[in-house]
């Protein structure tokens, strides 16, 4: 007997059309199809290509942070990080969700300023930021070789998540609310049908859709060339490492500006840690997704000599991600240019899982109700086209 | 077998939990690891995959001929920061931002 809530099959009937065809069934995709079918009666099919949490949504670190430069990231991230606190009550799973804040380490000149005019903004907006001496960052963790840090920076509201039970958790609230989650099923080409599109399937099925949601991040140029839109945002490869785990000791994510380093104990115990390594690609939109040996020895040395205990570590595993990196830094979201039956919800350049809370009320908000969330203006894909991209936050890590 | 029955024992997943991943719909050892854990431990699938395997070849949730392991990660057995620290070859970083 087939149980009554599933997580997405790959043998789930689709319909011969719907008003909301979502494709990609990553937390971006996910979050989307659970709000708009938790506001409206729209009939939402999500369209995976693997199976669910394959992509960049299983990959990420699990970072959520509000401590960004720019405003409007600021506040899109309170509200994130709002919504996270109840959210394993809402979508009844464990998401792990650990608020030990944020440790921004500054050892420059450039990275202090940075951090103060940074804290300055979160104190205007309403982010509990608080700027700490060397020393006081070491009482947060006793370990950090602070010795020519200038600066750090705590948000005691940051914090860390477990990625993969998110993704489940959108997926199964969004079947019980009648969403059809397909996986194992690829979109091959699109073409205009009326107002809306028509997705021909790699199953020899196809699909018409008043809308299509490209939310497949870094795998997005399939999907808008096939429909004529060229978008400038490109894969990037980032690698992380899990180690052994410990017993909780490290409350914070710490973040080092000098290198871009990134570390922080989840609540399983391992250290996950992550660091900005020059981009090998070549500049093209294929993703690559395999592992070196130079970032566990960069990653190795640097972590080594911020904080010396961990030298003694044993790394379990490694494994790499595919950001979608916008020229601007700002994700690319709303109707393509020339196609508005075709809504993007792409380029946010290593920061989508952390926004998808919110982000996904935003698209479900302007996808029901035709609602512009200030951010959607900014985020407009034809941006690119008329020339008002504009690059504000400096605060990308990775 | 027991509901009580370790199969990840890393992980402590259980074959009740891996039979409830199955009636959820997650048949491939892939989706079985993500949903579960499984696999993620000290000795990284080593020791539970077959265990996994046979028991999903048993419900029925795979066929012989479709079932997959999952990617293995390096490194192939655990290694301290410091030793890989030590390893040539290490590109030069980008500035950082």
């Amino acid at each position: 007997m087939k149980p009554p809530v599933t997580l997405g099959r790959a043998d789930e009937p689709l319909p011969e059309a719907c008003d909301v065809a979502i494709v990609g069934g990553g937390v971006m995709g996910l979050s989307t199809a659970y709000a708009v079918a938790e506001s409206s009666k729209l009939r939402v099919v999500v369209l995976e290509r693997s199976y669910l949490v394959s992509g960049a949504s299983g990959r990420n670190g699990g970072g959520v942070r509000m401590q960004w430069g720019d405003e409007g990231n600021v506040r899109v991230m309170m509200e994130s990080i709002e919504i996270c606190r109840g959210l394993a009550q809402e979508l009844g799973i464990n998401l792990w969700f650990r608020q030990g804040g944020y440790l921004f380490l500054a050892r420059s000149e450039a990275g202090e300023q940075r951090l103060r005019r940074n804290a300055e903004l979160h104190h205007r907006v309403g982010a509990p930021t608080r700027l700490l001496g060397p020393e006081e960052a070491r009482e947060l963790v006793p370990e950090l070789d602070v010795h020519d840090v200038r600066l750090a920076a705590f948000n005691p509201k940051d914090g860390v998540v477990f990625p993969w039970p998110f993704v489940w958790g959108y997926a199964g609230q969004a079947i019980r609310r009648g969403v059809v989650v397909r996986t194992h099923t690829a979109v091959e080409a699109a073409e205009a049908d009326g107002a809306g599109l028509r997705l021909r399937l790699s199953t020899g099925e196809s699909l018409r859709a008043n809308l299509v949601v490209n939310a497949t991040g870094a795998w997005c140029h399939g999907l808008n060339h096939s429909l004529g839109v060229r978008l400038p945002n490109r894969p990037h490869r980032h690698e992380i490492l899990s180690t052994e785990p410990l017993k909780p000791f490290l409350d914070p994510l710490v973040v080092d500006l000098a290198s871009g380093l990134y570390f922080s104990q989840s609540t399983r115990g391992e250290i996950v840690a992550g660091i900005t390594m020059p981009d090998h690609g070549d500049g093209g939109t294929d993703v690559d997704q395999s592992s070196s040996l130079g970032f566990l020895a960069h990653l190795g040395r640097t972590l080594a000599a911020v904080m010396p205990r961990l030298g003694r570590l044993k790394v379990l595993r490694q494994w790499a991600g595919a950001y979608d990196v916008s020229p601007d830094g700002d994700a690319i979201v709303g109707p393509s240019p020339g196609v508005p039956a075709l809504l993007q919800l792409c380029g946010f350049t290593g920061h989508g899982f952390m926004m998808a809370p919110a982000v996904g009320r935003m698209l479900a908000r302007f996808i029901v109700r035709g609602e512009r969330h200030p951010m959607l203006e900014r985020w407009d894909p034809t941006r690119f086209v008329d020339g008002r991209s504009r690059a504000r936050e400096d605060m990308i890590i990775g | 077998m027991t509901q009580r029955v370790f199969v990840c024992r890393c992980e402590d997943v259980t074959v009740a939990e891996i039979q409830h991943a199955i009636a959820l719909g997650l048949g491939s050892v892939e989706e079985i690891k993500r949903y579960t854990g499984l696999g993620t431990g000290p000795c990284q699938g080593k020791e539970c995959i077959v265990a996994l395997v046979r028991l999903l070849l048993a419900e029925r949730a795979v066929t012989p001929e479709a079932v997959q392991p999952f990617t293995a990660r390096p490194p192939a057995e655990p290694v301290t920061l410091a030793e890989l620290a030590s390893v040539a070859g290490t590109p030069p970083p980008e500035d950082g931002p």
